[in-house]
């Protein structure tokens, strides 16, 4: 399990988080969900690593991440896969280079072994065959799904994913979330996703946090999310005109 | 930035694939601009100084050992790192500061990866290789140079210029090189790799950071050069 307790996080004189405390439980997809500018990204960044919080802890299992000193903080990074927003693939290698990067960096294995597991990781991504391609090549969609092959390759056990979903069409976003969703329950891992899309908190959202303004407003499940009281949720949830409509006619019905 | 840079590496063959990547990049790909540069430097200085000697005691044979130490001591690593801080500085510059704004610092980052071990370390050692054989072989074709702009248009004689390249010569002037090659390529990796790893913002923030590498590179080289021209040569 990973735990967040009171982080608070500054920037200047901005409180951008504002004592968030919260758990992200192992084998279920954890959403943060929030409109924009309400601390999800950095919340998401101080959980890895990236931005160090103001105060407060992150515990992953018992230890305290931000005590760790450096080899264990890379030893714990590298129980860790992340999907970035724009799928971070570096664009001067190519799909295979990409996903046994982290193999060839952490592991001592022959190159059979990797072009196996890339390979797998390419199949359970549904691109198996594109290992040559550059990622200018790729489309959004393909995109991501290299960068959670990549983020899969060393079988993590986290995942993190930011906005997995964004700049791309309905049926990918789908089948994006799916693709998560499974890597989750197969390998049993705690995924923590960041999203805005109302479509993956409902279809994905086992353990749901709703961030307003840098608080932790409302924490439950999909099956919670649509009978909450809570006003700022509501706000977020239903705040297209066609989504209050929807509403209306199905509290009518 | 540079005690991180120097850590053991997680991986060694990654590395040596990575220096050898920037050897290639580095080397290769700048020795036709060193080659230009270094041919037009012996040819200007062959030039100017048959004409500033014109009517004097000095013997002809003079501008030959004046073109072979000029170049050696100072127009070779100088200019060439000059120039190389421009294009390879630039180059490592906008490179390092492309892969922050993409997050692929923050994804090798989260990976586990020292970054600033597998993303400079290898630039600098490849700089500190490649560009000293690019300084030797620009101070080869400097001299070339100042052959080829004045003895076919007989401003002096094949004999003339071939005495005065083997004459008085100081075998120390070319450690003077290699140093003067040595610290210029040092400063120029690490200044332009410190100005792209630590940029933030856009593309602007990206074009100003590959500019000051350019400026500061430049700045910090000619000052290197004048404390190693104290330090050796006085």
């Amino acid at each position: 399990m990973i735990r967040v307790e009171h982080i608070f996080k500054t920037f200047g004189t901005q409180e951008v988080l504002k004592d968030v405390s919260c758990d992200f439980a192992k084998g279920k997809t954890n959403l943060i969900i929030g409109r924009s500018g309400a601390g999800k990204t950095v919340l998401l960044k101080i959980l890895i690593g990236l931005i160090p919080p103001t105060d407060g802890k992150v515990f992953y299992g018992d230890q305290d991440f931000y005590q760790l000193n450096k080899k264990q903080t890379r030893e714990l990074r590298m129980q860790i896969g992340m999907l970035f927003q724009g799928s971070a693939l570096f664009d001067f290698m190519n799909v295979e280079e990409n996903i046994r990067f982290p193999l060839d960096m952490f592991t001592k294995m022959t190159p059979k072994e990797k072009k196996l597991r890339v390979d797998y990781c390419l199949e359970r991504v549904s691109l198996a065959g594109n290992n040559h391609k550059f990622p200018s090549e790729l489309s959004g969609g393909m995109q991501k799904r290299v960068g959670i092959a990549r983020a899969i390759s060393l079988n993590p056990k986290y995942l993190f994913c930011d906005e997995p979903n964004s700049g791309l069409d309905p049926k990918t976003s789908i089948l994006i979330d799916k693709l998560i969703y499974d890597i989750t329950k197969e390998n049993n891992i705690i995924t923590v996703i960041n999203t805005h899309d109302m479509n993956s908190v409902m279809e994905i959202g086992e353990n749901i946090l709703f961030l307003d303004d840098g608080r932790l407003e409302w924490n439950g499940t999909k099956e919670e999310v649509l009978d909450t009281e809570n006003t700022a949720l509501q706000g977020f949830i239903f705040a297209s005109p066609f989504l209050q409509r929807m509403k209306k006619m199905a509290q009518g019905n | 930035m540079l005690q991180q840079t120097f850590k053991k590496p997680e991986n060694w063959s990654m590395y040596w694939k990575e220096t050898m990547r920037q050897m290639n990049s580095i080397g290769i790909g700048s020795l036709v601009i060193v080659a230009i540069i270094s041919i037009f430097i012996g040819a200007v200085t062959a030039v100017q100084f048959s004409y500033q000697m014109a009517g004097s005691l000095i013997p002809r044979y003079y501008i030959g050992y004046i073109v072979r130490d000029m170049t050696i001591i100072e127009l070779a690593p100088t200019f060439s790192c000059m120039v190389l801080a421009g294009k390879v500085g630039s180059s490592l510059a906008s490179e390092i500061g492309g892969m922050r704004q993409k997050e692929h610092i923050d994804a090798m980052e989260i990976m586990g990866v020292n970054t600033t071990a597998y993303l400079i370390q290898p630039k600098i050692i490849a700089a500190l290789v490649v560009i000293p054989m690019l300084v030797c072989i620009g101070a080869f074709i400097s001299i070339v140079g100042g052959y080829l702009a004045s003895v076919p248009t007989g401003i002096f004689t094949h004999g003339e210029y071939v005495q005065g390249l083997r004459s008085f010569f100081i075998p120390y002037n070319v450690t003077m090189m290699f140093v003067k090659a040595f610290t210029f390529s040092f400063i120029l990796t690490t200044v332009s790799c410190y100005q792209g790893y630590y940029v933030k913002g856009g593309s602007i923030e990206l074009g100003n950071a590959s500019t000051q590498a350019v400026v500061y590179s430049n700045i910090l080289i000619l000052l290197s050069d004048y404390v190693i021209a104290m330090m050796m040569a006085v």
